[in-house]
């Protein structure tokens, strides 16, 4: 799979310096006897994007419902602008929702859906009408303002339930796989409109998927839940490149894992060998395979410092732009690496990686 | 494909059902409603219209025809106002007791309708349950009289009867309504009574429109009950229909009444179909 993360680092960078909007402190929860979240602590600053991935099961739309007010932590708080959260119901939070299958009110046409939080806060007439148009107009559904929810395709309802949440100005939008039910380009062209709309609104999102290459495109940061635990929050350029642990590294793109054992400041994986500066012990590498690179012989070598290696192509999986050859060393290390398409490599092969890419991660612990 | 032979064996036994116990019926209800009967009590064959202009005339048929629509309709509106609150308590807010609240909601559509219209009679009598305690606690002096015989006593007795008929199709409406909804006004800001008026409520209509037709079209027809405790005032329009087609012996014109009650629901359920089209988005 391609990985593009398609934000600035600056955006990144600027995140930090953000006041923080919301704070989700301890948090946990548990359905009976079975534990949902566990312990869960996070900061949403102020127009940050921030992406909660994770497989299903990993409560993750449970987290959503707890910061909505659908669901109750079972301890915990959540706190948005120094007023506690979880306290009020639902209608008296500044959060809205857009939910995973929209949950349009069948009953009322496009414009009373978007209008609905409006006109329940009993605002004036003319603003409503003016705010409604603004709305739909963002997400350019005027010309279907009189229709009903059912007469209108998927992608337009999203739009709508887009705007109906927006339109009601939240401090944060909570979006519940809002793009699982599209199909795949139409899902490509939301990701990005959605991106620059919240660009556009300054407004934070909070987004909830399991598509880790949806939360790449998208997030400023990504909180990566794994069994109800917060496996690591960072932006999707330091997670990629920087996974903590081994579910993380695995999870989000596709990564070889070698494990090996540090002896006297040199890491050892198989017949491999190269200078570390960690302390001796079992350690575990995570390479992404795009950082192996196929040594062309008529080239050479592209640096000194760089770890060699032999291998011969057992498999190729074709991906388009690029190929993920499986290739197993002379030791029986077998390993993923990705070309270039263009480049045609047969057989035997002469491969190299730079150490800085063998990123150390820890063992992602058991959990029942 | 299935054979000829087969398709015929399947589907002429109702179809012959039909004809005969429904079709015939009333064809010959529809002939016989133009017909009369002679000095001499016998059914005469031709044509004529005098039953219809009879109803329109004796005051006392289109009077009662009228009662029975006022009882039918305070069954109906009693009914709803049991039904609602009920389907939506246990819809939305029974939690796990919902399965156990269904059932006793059920249960008395197990127990006879026969015993249902006695037991009223047993509480509301002038020496009953009802008029016992009041007198016991010095509520009242003598037996209250209003209780049994009377219309008061026939709308009672078929708003319990038929409660289950109009809670049944609302709270079957309401547990289609999906939660996300629900979620998504208070999501929006709307508190819960807001969100019952303008989601729940309206999403409810056709089970509404349903249970109310339900109570409705079953009371205008109930003839026991008024037998049994409506007494003299509280007579409905089958009981004469019922008197005509026996004692009475004017099988014609106990026609021409049915066939009216018959054009009159076939309306209603006709108005109630369409409304319930109109409420309903999915």
């Amino acid at each position: 799979m391609d990985i593009v993360a398609t934000q600035s680092v600056a955006a990144n960078e600027g995140q930090r310096g953000r006041d923080n909007l919301l704070s989700i402190r301890n948090v946990a929860k548990s359905f009976g006897k079975n534990p949902v979240l566990r312990d869960i602590s996070l900061e949403i600053a102020e127009g940050e994007f921030l992406t909660i991935l994770g497989e299903s099961g990993s409560g993750k739309t449970t987290l959503l419902r707890i910061i909505a007010g659908f669901e109750s932590a079972n301890t915990g708080e959540v706190w948005m602008e120094g007023e506690r959260l979880d306290v009020l119901p639902p209608y008296r939070r500044r959060v809205n929702t857009v939910f995973q299958h929209y949950a349009l009110f069948p009953h009322l046409t496009v414009e009373e859906n978007v209008g609905y939080g409006l006109r329940v806060a009993k605002l004036p007439k003319n603003e409503i009408v003016g705010r409604v148009q603004q709305a739909l107009a963002m997400v350019k559904m005027t010309s279907y303002a009189g229709s009903k929810p059912a007469k209108i395709s998927g992608g337009q309802q999203q739009r709508i339930a887009l705007a109906r949440a927006l339109v009601n100005r939240p401090r944060l939008l909570l979006l519940d796989e809002p793009l699982s039910a599209l199909d795949a380009n139409l899902r490509r062209q939301m990701q990005v409109e959605l991106k620059s709309l919240q660009r556009e609104v300054g407004i934070s999102f909070v987004f909830v998927t399991h598509d880790q290459e949806e939360a790449m495109v998208m997030s400023d940061r990504i909180a990566l839940l794994r069994m109800g635990e917060l496996e690591q929050v960072a932006s999707p350029r330091e997670i990629y490149s920087h996974p903590a642990t081994a579910y993380t590294a695995q999870f989000i793109g596709h990564t070889n894992l070698l494990r090996g054992a540090v002896l006297s400041r040199v890491a050892r994986c198989h017949s491999l060998d190269w200078p570390v500066g960690m302390p001796d012990g079992p350690v575990l590498f995570s390479l992404r395979p795009e950082n192996i690179r196929v040594v062309d012989l008529a080239v050479g070598s592209s640096g000194v410092n760089v770890v060699r290696f032999r291998g011969r192509i057992r498999h190729r999986a074709f991906h388009g732009s690029t190929e993920l050859l499986q290739v197993e060393c002379e030791d029986g290390l077998r390993v993923s690496v990705r070309t270039a398409t263009r480049e045609k490599w047969h057989g035997d092969l002469e491969l190299e990686f730079s150490p800085d890419d063998a990123v150390a991660v820890r063992e992602s612990q058991e959990r029942i | 494909m299935f054979s000829r032979a087969y398709r015929a064996a399947i589907t002429v036994p109702p179809l012959l059902w039909v004809a005969v116990f429904l079709l015939v019926p009333y064809a010959l209800l529809f002939c016989y409603s133009f017909w009369s009967v002679s000095s001499t009590q016998m059914i005469v064959h031709s044509w004529t219209l005098d039953n219809y202009r009879d109803l329109w005339r004796v005051n006392v048929y289109w009077q009662t025809l009228f009662r029975s629509m006022w009882i039918a309709a305070r069954v109906m509106i009693f009914s709803l106002l049991l039904g609602y609150p009920l389907a939506y308590y246990l819809s939305f807010h029974a939690g796990p007791r919902k399965d156990l609240f269904y059932q006793l909601v059920i249960i008395p559509l197990w127990v006879s309708y026969l015993v249902r219209a006695y037991a009223w009679k047993t509480i509301l009598g002038s020496d009953g349950v009802l008029n016992t305690l009041l007198q016991y606690v010095h509520l009242t002096k003598h037996p209250l009289e209003f209780l049994l015989y009377s219309p008061f006593a026939v709308v009672l007795t078929l708003t319990h009867i038929y409660t289950p008929f109009t809670f049944l199709p609302i709270y079957a409406s309401l547990e289609h309504i999906p939660r996300n909804l629900v979620e998504a006004s208070h999501d929006l800001g709307a508190s819960p009574i807001q969100t019952f008026w303008r989601v729940i409520l309206p999403l409810s209509i056709p089970g509404v429109l349903a249970g109310a037709t339900f109570a409705f079209v079953l009371s205008l027809g109930d003839f026991l009950a008024p037998l049994l405790l409506g007494g003299p005032s509280g007579i409905m329009i089958s009981n004469i229909v019922v008197s005509l087609f026996g004692a009475a012996y004017n099988w014609p014109l106990g026609a021409a009444i049915s066939l009216c009650m018959l054009l009159l629901v076939l309306a209603l359920l006709f108005l109630s179909e369409n409304l319930e089209k109109k409420w309903s988005f999915r």
